[in-house]
């Protein structure tokens, strides 16, 4: 008869610490955290030290101070006697406004070459090779560079337009392309509803979702019908009844007009502005991340299996179908997670700014008021917490937009 | 009846006819221009604009290359040899190539030294580009930045050699440790080195520098296309370890190391390098001791690394994701434990994986580096935006400047990227 016992307690001892796999997480963990808040410590001490030293504390009383500067490129009231805060505002207005015009723009040129470079036609899909390639390898600030130059020293001066015969003329006697920027008509509401303009223009947006939603339910009706029936009703043109009889109707009730830029002494007046340093800025965006962009897609409608067409083929489908129906609906599951951080690179990528003057909230808060006030720890600290908004935003976007996409699998 | 018929049929063919040659149009020059350039009319259409962009590309930048000025000393006098004939003023870029290339203070006896530096990386890389090569020629990797620290740098020859001694005591003292247990190498390893460093750093005298064989080259003197290069170099190869560790803390069960990695991740990839640059620039300076002096291009390497490790750790976190689950349990059930199943069985995978995208990564942040102008460093970008832009003999010729830039950083990431691609299809195992 034998009997079983307990194998002998083992006494702990300290190389336990390293070598038995149930001790030693904890101590990797104690000795990870323990150096983690000793540097946190460290470099806090030297930061008090040097920040006692030059006679500075952590403060955000900077922010009320009158700033300054001027802001040429705003969309909203600006000027040099209001805050630090306010410019700060107006930098965060302006990169958010480069980052969507950069990203509808980027996204159009993408798709354009990622489908052409697709293209059965031999010269266009290696012309848009080339472009892809070109862009992707060349850094984004030397084509910022590049398109700032374009337009500060190749477009005309305001003057070359004077005379009885100019050196240069307004495109369609609309626009007019110089060195100080481009000058557009700008929409003015003569009797806006409500009062002010900014009221009108929020009423056009909502007449605008309006549409949309209305357009939406036709839709919906119509697919109801033919499901029932088996045939559906003609839309369209009750679809662009939707979209444009009452954005017409609202402009014509607030009076809408068109401010033409013209010549006014050396300078053009009236009119909308766009600073070259934002057109540069917009323009290499859009062209450097659409070559990206044109990868993701092309990589996106490869991704999809050719017996996908070949089976939405043998049902009857037409080319134009298969490409609606069957392969976009599977390809932008593949496209849209990269595409969305094609976006977040934009409105980071947007921060080179400050290279070509264009006033976002690296030009401001990082720039200037940073220069002027010598607070480089809150300026960056704020800027900081700012991108990181606005990526954790668009990150969590994509996360319910891949979660609501995902394969419903068993 | 049936059978009459039988008899009357007339004709069976008993050979094959020879197929009939497809129609001219299909086959030949005709075909392949038929299909690939005139599908159609919206095909004709795209051949024909694409023609037109074509023609207008080349019709803008071909004289211009081909009537360029070389040997002028400044743009007036470029001006007046072309004479109102379009044409580029390449003599820019001969005149102040070596300011391009090196920067405007790196003194020109010394040139030799970067270049040295430049054909040494090719030699060192070799081993680890080409990995049919034997492994011993690794060593020449892991001594290159030691020399090309010396060659670029220069001054004593001691500091180099302290910074291979601490390795070196790390890595012996890791042998031998690490047979018991890996933590415990570890750890010996880094106080090892660190000791080596601290004892090392006294024995150094102050005034090493003073008539070292090499002249002592300061930091900021360093600037052009080399610049770009070394941060590039640099930041890449130290960041890909750092991206290891930090993916492998992402992945780890342990919940604060987890935690530190994830934040620091996700911190660094929210913010633009822009941000990061200006923590180097002027923030940085405030979390060393008062009285130090770490030099910007020290605070703009630490950055840069900090920023692309955080993106090469996802990369390689992706590649660790997509690991079969059974690569870790068959690890585990060989009795691997967790470095060694790391280092045999699921890093060789994870990484191969991962190739592309520590390329483009690499290749991302090599682009990037040209933000370091933002800071007044004078990379390649900076030193055109700057100092020759700026030159009353210069002031005005932007295209010649940008254009080779553009041609420079083209070659290269084009370079790396064909590369990366040939890798990929020699590592492929899998027979598909």
């Amino acid at each position: 008869m034998t009997t079983m016992t307990d194998p002998p307690q083992e006494s702990f001892r300290l190389s336990m610490l390293l070598n038995d796999t149930r001790y030693r997480s904890y101590t990797f963990q104690f000795i990870a955290l323990l150096a983690l808040v000793m540097a946190i410590a460290y470099l806090m001490s030297n930061m008090f030290a040097n920040l006692r030293d030059q006679g500075l504390f952590l403060s955000w009383a900077f922010l009320g101070e009158p700033a300054g500067y001027d802001i040429n490129q705003r969309l909203i009231e600006y000027d040099s006697q209001m805050t630090h805060w306010r410019a700060t505002v107006v930098g965060v207005l302006n990169t958010l406004l480069v980052a969507f015009l950069a990203c509808v723009t980027a996204t159009v040129l993408g798709v354009i070459a990622g489908v052409l470079r697709l293209s059965n036609n031999w010269l266009v899909s290696k012309l848009m090779s080339a472009y892809v390639e070109a862009f992707r390898n060349v850094p984004v600030l030397i084509w910022i560079i590049i398109i700032f130059t374009i337009m500060t020293a190749v477009m005309p001066a305001p003057r070359a337009f004077r005379g009885d015969e100019p050196d240069a003329t307004m495109l369609l006697g609309l626009f007019a392309f110089t060195n100080r920027g481009v000058y557009v008509p700008a929409p003015i509401l003569g009797n806006p509803l409500f009062g002010s303009a900014a009221m009108g223009w929020l009423l056009i947006v909502l007449g605008l979702v309006g549409s949309f939603f209305g357009a939406k339910a036709l839709g919906a009706w119509a697919n109801a019908k033919q499901e029932l029936t088996g045939e559906r009703p003609t839309t369209w043109y009750i679809t662009l009844a939707i979209w444009f009889v009452p954005l017409i109707v609202l402009l014509t009730i607030m009076g809408l007009s068109w401010d033409i830029p013209a010549l006014r002494g050396f300078n053009f007046g009236g009119g909308l502005t766009i600073r070259g340093s934002l057109i540069a800025l917009w323009f290499a965006l859009a062209i450097y991340t659409g070559a990206f962009i044109a990868e993701n897609v092309r990589a996106g409608i490869q991704a999809i299996n050719k017996g996908q067409s070949e089976a939405a083929a043998s049902l009857g489908l037409r080319p134009g179908r298969i490409m609606n129906l069957v392969i976009l609906p599977q390809a932008l599951r593949v496209i849209i997670p990269p595409l969305i951080s094609q976006y977040l690179n934009i409105t980071k990528n947007s921060s080179l700014a400050i290279a070509v003057g264009y006033m976002d909230i690296t030009g401001t808060l990082g720039g200037i008021t940073l220069n002027q006030t010598g607070r480089a720890i809150e300026c960056v600290l704020l800027l900081m917490l700012f991108y990181l908004t606005i990526s954790l935003a668009i990150s969590a976007v994509m996360n319910v937009y891949n979660n609501s996409v995902k394969l419903k699998e068993r | 009846m049936s059978d009459t018929h039988a008899q009357t049929v007339a004709f069976v063919r008993d050979t094959q006819l020879p197929p009939s040659p497809p129609p001219a149009s299909e086959v030949g020059l005709v075909g392949w221009l038929r299909s690939n350039l005139f599908n159609g009319v919206w095909g004709t259409v795209l051949t024909l604009l694409s023609l037109y962009a074509i023609y207008a590309i080349l019709a803008a930048s071909l004289p211009w290359i081909f009537n360029g000025v070389w040997t002028t000393s400044s743009l007036a006098e470029c001006r007046e040899v072309l004479d109102g004939v379009r044409g580029g003023c390449f003599s820019v870029l001969t005149e102040r190539v070596n300011q391009l290339l090196y920067g405007f203070k790196y003194p020109a006896a010394e040139y030799w030294r970067p270049n040295l530096a430049l054909v040494l990386l090719l030699v060192a890389a070799l081993p680890v580009l080409i990995y049919t090569l034997p492994r011993k020629l690794l060593i020449i990797t892991a001594l290159y930045p030691f020399v090309a620290f010396w060659l670029i740098w220069g001054g004593t020859i001691l500091t180099p050699i302290l910074g291979l001694a601490g390795f070196v005591a790390g890595y012996f003292v890791f042998q031998k440790l690490s047979t018991s247990s890996f933590g415990a190498g570890f750890f010996g390893a880094v106080i090892s080195a660190i000791l080596v460093w601290t004892i090392g750093g006294w024995l150094i005298p102050d005034n090493a520098n003073a008539n070292a064989l090499l002249p002592y080259v300061p930091s900021r003197d360093l600037g052009g296309f080399m610049l770009n290069m070394m941060l590039g170099v640099t930041c890449v190869s130290l960041s890909i370890p750092l991206g290891i560790v930090l993916a492998l803390g992402r992945q780890s069960d342990m919940p604060i190391i987890k935690w530190i990695c994830v934040v620091f991740i996700e911190f660094v990839r929210g913010v633009p390098l822009i941000t990061l640059l200006f923590v180097a620039s002027v923030m940085l300076a405030y979390f060393f001791p008062p009285d130090s002096n770490v030099d910007l291009f020290l605070r703009v390497v630490i950055m840069i690394t900090m920023f692309s490790a955080a993106y090469i750790a996802e990369v390689i976190r992706g590649g660790l994701a997509a690991l079969p689950r059974g690569q870790y349990e068959a690890a585990d059930s060989l009795g691997l434990d967790y470095p060694q199943a790391m280092r045999l069985i699921i890093l060789p995978q994870a990484l191969k994986i991962s190739i592309p995208g520590i390329v483009n990564v690499a290749v991302g942040l090599f682009k990037d580096t040209t933000l370091v102008s933002v800071i007044s460093m004078f990379d390649l970008v900076g030193m055109i935006r700057g100092p020759i832009l700026s030159a009353q003999e210069w002031n005005g010729v932007y295209w010649e400047l940008l254009g080779f830039a553009s041609l420079l950083f083209f070659v290269v990431c084009y370079g790396i990227s064909q590369y990366s691609q040939w890798l990929e299809r020699q590592l492929a195992t899998d027979h598909r």
